[in-house]
């Protein structure tokens, strides 16, 4: 059984298709890159996978997909229950107006669990998980805007680790940090692989082939090509994947 | 050429933007010129006087002293800190109870002797009489000379602005009354409005919102004597058969008329101030596993808080300020309510329904336009705290 | 690794939770329809046996118990024409100063706290002010004149912040790709910001028209009168008006039941006025949003 597995994707804004017959599987604990040039359908397709789509008005989805081989969009599906195992870390840094803890605390606070200790290991659990622990260990109280750009991001990736996900989505969660954030975020993927699986889009074609097992490239709303990353960035099947690797487009 | 007329029109807009200022500094002029004439009239209606016996020890009575005396709510001196005796309450009307008509004079020529030696045999007398007569040699004592009080119109507990000898300009019960119908309208728009306003920022679909959108445009454009006639036909006998009144005309007919006209400001401010969170915010909310319900109190609501604040004072000063259909439905009686289903009079309402019998420039007038220069103020300090915590916010 | 995260109850107990708020929420949004309607319907089923063309061209007569409100009509038009030209010119002009010209970021945020004061302020206030300054110490009397300026004073706050609005919700771009052909700000602002603003202002000044006809307060003691034999002849005459004469004929005429009629016929014409006006504002909008996008 894959952790993820789409059949026959097509997804419509109104008229527009924004997917074209998507068929792609996910294994366990394998890092995903999503690549191609902008508005091909990348961004739009992660979010598919934790039913993100369901707050625009007028789409449209056919086809199935399966997270541990059961379809999330079927009718008795509960959405909340889907993304807390399937979590998600955005483009740009968003941490709540709250306090550090607060943020890590949020999503373990919705659902219902009041015990103080455990969510006090759970934060820390987690912050220790994004690297973020030695640098806000001594102001959880401080409100989250305090932090660097970098630092919230992994402030924003320790608040998806507090639900123990099995699943991360990552929707370029680098293209608004500077090198060096850039590059702790990535050897934070490398880490967090033991645990998770992991989809993340990305516009940057080191950062893909350094840190994924598996690349996909999308073209137009259409997956040109998916397979090992070292496959892809060394003798890719269609000559579309090439000139975008190679930057003759994009 | 072209530059002239440039540098012409530019003056122009340059005045026509300063205009709103100048309207407030002009109503500040106006309005506290005229009220604080108040203070300037004798605490005892103008052209009269009031007088006791020389040997009556009390110096100073306050207005509504003397009113209460004069309603024989008051009975004896030593209320007054004087000698223990009952007051004699004296009238101009009732000097024909003490002299004969032969005594007053053909000419009534004799009203000044007689009042003189009435005041000096009675002990306890308090007369009060047109100036006019006071006698030349006058043996008694005149008493309460002195000018109404900014205590007796901030702390005063009635509104009689008829009575005699004193007429009663206290602020309190119209200030309560005001701000009972407020209140009551607030807590009675409140759910509805935030409620409304989550709906359609949230959860109305494209559709939906655009027929909300008019129709609460449309309740926005109702002209406020039409909602008084409304209330007036449908929500007073409403509420005096609900309770089973004597008057349906009473505050909570007030409170749900200016609920009914105050939803729209509210429903619409916090509308604004909700769809101004970030979609970020609400999709990082969602992700982690909350319900839309969960993302829109734990997030959506103490984002735009400031907003949701903004929303209700400024519903709060659309309350306080509401004339007409206030006036229309409240009842009117200018008493310290005890609870809503007693007739209340409110600021707004009371400047409406007497300014018009008020003669003009009269100790009345000016405490209308003193309850007109208050009205403003408390709607100025509501305006700039709105400006308050939307500037804390943008920063 | 978290048991307590995939408790069902915790899920169902916070969805039941939703579901009861959203059906809440619901509820109120639709209770505001009933009530406007409600309002609307009451009116409307009560009035409109009263409206016909005696009742719009014809006196009242016997004490307000029969007759028409043709002079109150006619009031109301006047005082609603005489503040409009004073308040539009005025207002359009300032909101244009605010949102093109001023630079001076003080003195800007100081003329828009004062705008927005001076839309909190409340009608009876505009009402004593309207009468000390116009009616006794300008010595216009009790007049259209006096009226009007009270109104438009009053609706001088909406005027302004709809232009700016209008004003600002026009892309830069267009001003700067207007300024770089060499024209100045004067005629770009008339050739092109204008003509585009346009549609967003007039709507805005047709629902500040809504307002100002059904406006009681201010005009009560500036202009009124219960009861005129002639219609006016000059700026300096006392008027008749709609919303007043619904307020006296509803609370102080000599035969309040007997004039019941004449009180719904008047609370329909106002709200006829008020609901044509949307009408127009919402139909000018949607012309001009269906125009743009294509």
């Amino acid at each position: 059984m894959y952790t993820i597995e789409a059949k026959n994707v097509n997804f419509f804004y109104g008229e527009f298709q924004a997917l074209k017959n998507i068929n792609l599987q996910v294994e366990k604990n394998n890092v995903v890159a999503f690549i191609g040039p902008s508005g091909c359908g990348k961004s739009t397709f992660l979010r598919l996978l934790n039913r993100m789509n369901d707050l625009i008005d007028g789409v449209r989805l056919e086809g199935e997909i399966l997270f541990e081989g059961k379809d999330i969009y079927r009718k008795d599906v509960k959405v909340d229950e889907l993304r807390k195992k399937v979590g998600m870390v955005f483009q740009k840094p968003n941490p709540f107006p709250k306090s550090i803890f607060e943020n890590v605390a949020y999503g373990l606070r919705v659902n219902g669990i009041k015990d103080k200790t455990y969510i006090e290991n759970r934060v820390e659990q987690s912050l220790r998980g994004a690297a973020l622990w030695d640098e806000v260990k001594d102001k959880l109280k401080k409100s989250a805007f305090a932090l660097s750009g970098g630092q919230q991001q992994r402030l924003c990736i320790a608040r998806a680790m507090a639900m123990a996900p099995s699943v991360l989505l990552m929707d370029e969660p680098a293209s608004a940090l500077d090198p060096i954030s850039t590059a702790k975020i990535e050897e934070l993927i490398h880490e967090l692989k033991e645990q998770y699986t992991i989809i993340i889009v990305t516009h940057n074609m080191q950062q893909a082939s350094r840190i994924s097992d598996k690349t996909a490239y999308f073209y137009l709303g259409k997956l040109i090509e998916f397979g090992d990353t070292r496959k892809i960035f060394t003798h890719p099947d269609h000559q579309s994947t090439q000139n975008y690797i190679t930057g003759r487009f994009g | 050429m072209k530059r002239f007329i440039e540098y012409l029109v530019e003056g122009a807009l340059k005045i026509s933007g300063s205009i709103t200022s100048i309207t407030i500094l002009l109503i500040i002029i106006f309005l506290f010129k005229e009220g604080s004439g108040l203070f300037k009239n004798p605490v005892v209606e103008e052209g009269y006087v009031l007088t006791v016996n020389r040997d009556n020890p009390v110096e100073h009575i306050t207005s509504f002293q003397i009113k209460e005396i004069y309603d024989e709510n008051i009975t004896n001196w030593k209320e007054l800190g004087g000698i223990d005796s009952p007051i004699l309450v004296f009238r101009f009307g009732d000097l024909e109870n003490y002299f004969s008509p032969e005594e007053l004079g053909q000419e009534y020529e004799n009203i000044p002797q007689c009042l003189n030696t009435l005041i000096n045999r009675e002990k306890n007398i308090i007369a009060f009489f047109p100036e006019l007569y006071l006698p030349k040699d006058f043996s008694g004592k005149q008493i309460a000379k002195e000018k109404i009080s900014p205590v007796d119109f901030f702390g005063g507990k009635e509104w009689y602005p008829t009575a005699q000898p004193a007429a009663q300009f206290g602020l309190i019960p119209l200030l309560l009354g005001t701000l009972w119908v407020s209140i009551g309208a607030i807590l009675l728009a409140l759910p509805f409005g935030i409620s409304v306003a989550i709906y359609m920022a949230e959860l109305a679909s494209k559709q939906m919102r655009s027929i909300l959108k008019p129709l609460i445009e449309l309740l926005a454009g109702i002209p406020s004597v039409v909602f008084g006639f409304f209330g007036l036909v449908i929500i007073v006998p409403l509420v005096q058969k609900t309770f089973n009144l004597p008057v349906g005309e009473t505050a909570l007919s007030g409170s749900i008329v200016l609920a009914i006209m105050a939803l729209p400001t509210i429903i619409t401010v916090a509308e604004d101030a909700l769809k101004n969170t970030p979609r970020a915010m609400k999709e990082a909310s969602l992700a982690l596993g909350a319900t839309q319900w969960q993302t829109i109190y734990k997030v959506v609501i103490p984002y735009s808080i400031s907003g949701i604040t903004s929303a209700i004072v400024l519903g709060v000063g659309r309350a306080i300020g509401e004339t007409m259909a206030v006036l229309m439905v409240t009842g009117n009686a200018a008493i310290i309510p005890h609870t809503l289903l007693e007739p209340v009079r409110t600021i707004p309402a009371t400047i409406a329904a007497e300014l018009g019998e008020a003669p003009s420039g009269g100790a009345h007038y000016q405490a209308l336009f003193a309850l007109g220069a208050i009205l403003f103020l408390i709607t100025l300090i509501l305006s700039i705290s709105v400006e308050y915590i939307s500037n804390k916010k943008n920063k | 690794m978290a048991p307590q995260l995939m408790q069902e109850s915790v899920g169902s107990r916070k969805r039941l939770t939703q579901k009861i708020a959203f059906i809440l929420f619901r509820f109120f949004s639709l209770s505001i329809v009933a009530i406007l309607f409600a309002i609307l319907f009451f009116i409307i089923k009560n009035g409109i046996g009263v409206i016909n063309w005696d009742f719009l061209s014809k006196a009242p007569q016997e004490g307000m118990t029969s007759g028409g409100i043709f002079p109150a009509i006619v009031g109301t038009l006047c005082l609603v024409i005489g503040s409009c030209l004073f308040s539009f010119p005025i207002g359009i002009m300032s909101g244009i100063y605010m949102n093109e010209y001023a630079k001076n970021g003080k003195l800007i945020s100081f003329i828009r706290i004062m705008t927005n004061n001076l839309s909190g302020v409340p009608s009876v206030v505009f009402g004593l002010f309207g009468m000390s300054l116009f009616v006794n110490f300008l010595g216009f009397g009790d007049s259209i004149i006096a009226g009007s300026l009270t109104l438009g004073l009053m609706s001088l706050p909406l005027v302004i912040r709809t232009t700016e609005e209008a004003l600002k919700s026009i892309d830069n771009s267009f001003r700067e790709g207007s300024l770089a052909l060499g024209a100045t700000q004067l005629e770009t602002i008339r050739k092109v910001i204008l003509p585009m603003a346009l549609p967003n202002i007039i709507t805005g000044l047709i629902l500040s028209i809504g307002r100002v006809s059904g406006e009681t307060a201010p005009i009560l003691f500036t202009a009124v009168a219960y009861f005129l034999p002639q219609l006016p002849t000059s700026i300096f005459d006392q008027v008749m008006a709609l919303p007043y004469h619904l307020y006296v004929i509803s609370t102080s005429g000599t035969d309040i039941e007997a004039s019941r009629g004449m009180a719904y016929g008047t609370a329909l014409v106002l709200i006829f006025i008020v609901l044509i006006l949307n009408l127009i504002a919402n139909m000018i909008r949607k012309h001009f949003t269906d125009k743009n996008k294509i």
